[in-house]
């Protein structure tokens, strides 16, 4: 732990409007891990990108052992020896394990020996014990595999600054815990990592310094040894941040949804769904764990309507259609998608309107369904936006330019003003701040006291633990087995989520 | 009957050259990402450019050299709009249909009728003689030759070199490309242009070798059955060559089919390839079909480094 490697200087960077980094100072020691700490959107992985030429900064200074350096493309970055993995890989799925290695390399001349590529990738991964299978393609391969091909692309190229942007997001705990083991091995053998992260418990684990960004700007940084929990949540949120949520004991009455043997087709053509049969009683909220990719997605909008499907599915004890969205909104079914803007919003109607996009079909409101009177939407809008919370100039601005937690507001205010019977909640806190994500939980926690039966679809176990009665875990679109919200049972989810089977269900 | 069998084979092969030339460069380009449905324009430019140099300078060679240029001038004009500006893909494609049938339509109302140097064939000793195989195959102008080298060549240049395997990432993964320090914008043009190189050459094989005169609008809407035969080989040059034949059959079959006198009128005959090419068109327009085939997955969407989500 000596020489700075690396130094970031007064880095600034803005997307039309938005200032995405504000003078950032940065600087990374030989063969340490430092860690970046800071809520979503506050500019982390803009500060990296631009560090791995994808961006380019409006000021600022890059220094490489002492040596002021120019990184205007990836390729200067990987000649200067920077790697980077990104949150989506960088990967061409239709490429084998070995072609992705090798795609790139200086080296290959314009025959490219790629038995000699597969040979350094066997050595690599014993000498990191990172398994992977060289000839495997890439879209045959799990997340947590295809990030462990992302990191012997690094090692490959020897690169001496790796930059991780938030590699737990998608990996098993216990795939976590062997990426960190790999950290670990490579910072020994001398290279110093950048390690991306807003989970401060992960940070404290793995990184020897923590630097924290809030709206773009340093908040300051400080050693991992120093610290814990709360300091660095405070720093972060720039509050007091209440880390634990009040989750009552639930008391289910009937059952709400119902669903036998559900199969759905994805995207691609193959089966995301593969025969699904689960109950969420009123008063209870069921949480689903899993790896993304494992049917979450299309398992709710399955639910909602979105996707046909073959299989039952039972509200309040009446069967309803395949791919029928109106029924599910007369039978008081409220959906939070994972994808706000597409699935949920129509950016360019203002929020008003947003409000009551839904209230047409549904049978709390009776609105004329064939005129229109926006008059008389405006007044029951503004209630909303003040009962929610929601910061807007007016219920006439346009969704498209809220904050993200403001427009998942907007969501939360439209399906709970229908008074549902069923929420299905999909990744709902997804790229929000620790303000917004807190008020995302206690309305749910609140719709739950109402008897409300609530499907909530997570990828952070966390998520599912502060929130839910119960956890099923998805893989591969079946769920593979039940356990307890709890983080004792933080082992045993993690072995499911990676398809090891649990032999006691409820 | 052997005649008509050798004619009717021959044939397919010299109908099939022009399709085949105009797919394998459609097929480099759309691996690249970059649709074009400009075919046909440049493939007319070329057959016009073709025929009046030759025409000009009685020079065949030099007539080759300046379509094939065209077709990669064309082709520049295309990359520019949609790579550089990204204007709407399918747009720019077809704004270059309408630019080659109004400028070969303008120029070439001077030149209708006229006769040029054309292709002779060219037997090749020893294979020639092979029966059936040496008059259909060995017995041709030197451009159908060159066809048959050009599928190995570029099977090769796909899957083996490190050219390539770039070539191949940028249409299927853009970003994994770029984070890996390929020139993406610069790939995305090479590519567009030498797709231009091949439709040029495609068009002087019509004007200079398959039916060696002007005729106003002569490629007759073989640009689009190109278009559909890259969809119909999945983006493989081998499946091309194959795809390509066969449809130079379908359009000769109506001579074959006249001798024999078999009772399908000509103008249902005449509409088979478009048929065809109607029925692939619908087939592959579905998204899902196309990743079910491995379509290039970046194929029509431009490419910029800091607009992505």
């Amino acid at each position: 732990m000596s020489e700075k490697i690396l130094e970031l200087k007064n880095i600034s960077k803005s997307f039309s409007n938005l200032i995405a980094n504000d003078g950032v100072d940065f600087d990374l020691k030989k063969g340490e891990v430092h860690a970046l700490l800071g809520e979503n959107g506050a500019g982390k992985t803009t500060l990296m990108n631009i560090l791995y030429g994808i961006y380019k900064p409006d000021a600022g200074e890059i220094f490489l052992e002492g040596k002021k350096i120019d990184i205007s493309s990836p390729r200067d970055a990987i000649e200067n020896g920077i790697g980077m993995i990104q949150q989506h890989f960088s990967l061409v799925p239709s490429f084998s394990v070995v072609q992705n290695v090798a795609l790139g390399l200086k080296e290959l001349g314009i025959i490219p020996d790629l038995s000699k590529v597969r040979k350094r990738i066997v050595e690599l991964s014993n000498r990191y014990k990172i398994n992977v299978d060289p000839g495997a393609k890439i879209w045959q391969l799990s997340a947590g595999e295809q990030q462990r091909v992302e990191i012997i692309k690094l090692l490959y190229v020897k690169s001496k600054i790796m930059i991780l942007d938030e590699p737990t997001a998608i990996l098993t705990p216990q795939e976590a815990k062997g990426l960190f083991e790999t950290i670990r091995e490579m910072t020994a053998n001398g290279a110093s990592v950048i390690f991306i992260s807003h989970k401060l418990k992960e940070v404290l684990e793995i990184s020897d310094r923590v630097t924290v960004l809030r709206h773009g700007k340093v908040i300051g940084t400080v050693e991992t040894k120093g610290s814990n929990e709360n300091d660095l949540a405070r720093m972060m949120v720039g509050r007091d941040v209440v880390l634990k949520i009040d989750k009552k004991p639930s008391h289910p009455s009937k059952p709400i949804l119902k669903i036998e043997n559900l199969h759905v087709i994805g995207d691609k053509g193959i089966e995301a769904v593969k025969g699904v049969s689960l109950e969420v009683k009123g008063g209870e909220i069921l949480g689903i764990a899993g790896v993304e990719g494992n049917g979450q997605r299309e398992l709710g909008e399955a639910i909602y309507g979105l996707r046909n499907y073959t299989g039952n599915i039972f509200i309040n004890g009446s069967k309803v259609r395949s791919g029928d969205v109106l029924e599910r909104i007369k039978n008081h079914v409220a959906y939070i998608p994972q994808d706000r803007k597409a699935d949920a919003l129509c950016g360019g109607l203002p929020v008003y309107k947003n409000l009551f996009i839904k209230a047409f079909s549904s049978p709390v409101f009776s609105f004329n369904p064939y005129l229109f009177y926006p008059e008389k939407l405006r007044k029951p809008a503004e209630k909303l936006v003040k009962e929610f919370s929601i910061s807007t100039s007016s219920v006439d601005q346009e969704v498209k330019f809220l904050s993200g937690g403001n427009m998942q507001k907007v969501v939360l205010a439209r399906e709970i003003e229908s008074e549902p019977k069923l929420i299905i909640a999909v990744h709902p806190t997804r790229g929000l701040d620790v303000g917004a994500e807190e008020f995302v939980y206690n309305v749910l926690l609140a719709q739950k006291e109402r008897g409300t039966a609530i499907l909530l679809i997570a990828g952070d176990l966390y998520e599912i633990f502060n929130l839910s009665d119960r956890v099923g875990v998805l893989y591969e679109g079946q769920i593979i087995g039940y356990s307890e919200p709890d983080e004792s049972h933080i082992e045993e989810i993690g072995l499911m989520m990676a398809g090891v089977k649990n032999e006691d269900k409820i | 009957m052997n005649d008509i069998v050798i004619s009717t084979f021959a044939g397919a092969i010299r109908a099939g050259t022009p399709l085949l030339f105009a797919t394998l460069g459609e097929i480099l380009a759309e691996r690249s990402g970059v649709l074009n449905l400009g075919l046909e324009g440049m493939m007319l430019m070329g057959a016009f450019t073709g025929f009046s140099i030759s025409y000009i300078t009685g020079n065949l060679w030099l007539a080759v050299l300046a379509a094939i240029l065209v077709g990669g001038l064309m082709a520049s004009l295309h990359a520019f709009m949609s790579i550089t500006l990204r204007i709407n893909q399918v747009v720019s494609g077809l704004a270059l249909v309408f630019l080659g049938q109004g400028l070969s339509g303008f120029w070439g109302n001077a030149y209708v009728g006229m006769q040029a140097n054309s292709f002779q064939n060219l037997k090749i000793p020893l294979l020639g003689d092979i029966p059936y195989i040496g008059p259909i195959v060995f017995n041709r102008d030197i451009l159908v030759y060159i066809g048959y080298i050009s599928v190995p060549v570029i099977w090769w240049f796909l899957y083996k070199t490190t050219a390539g395997m770039n070539l191949r990432a940028v249409g299927e993964a853009p970003d994994a490309a770029d984070a890996r320090g390929i020139n993406v914008i610069l790939t995305r043009y090479l590519y567009t242009i030498i797709g231009g190189f091949f439709s040029g050459l495609a068009g002087a094989y019509i004007s200079l070798a398959y039916t060696p005169m002007w005729v106003q609008n002569m490629t007759a809407g073989r640009g689009w059955i190109a278009v559909a035969l890259v969809i119909f080989a999945i983006w493989d040059p081998v499946i091309a060559l194959i795809g390509a034949y066969a449809f130079g059959g379908i359009s000769v079959l109506q001579f074959s089919f006249q001798i024999l006198q078999v009772p399908i009128p000509v103008n249902i005959m005449n509409m088979f390839p478009y048929i065809f090419t109607v029925f692939v068109m619908l087939f592959a327009s579905s998204n899902r079909i196309k990743k079910l085939f491995g379509a290039p997955s970046a194929l029509g969407v431009p490419y910029s480094r800091e607009e992505k989500t």
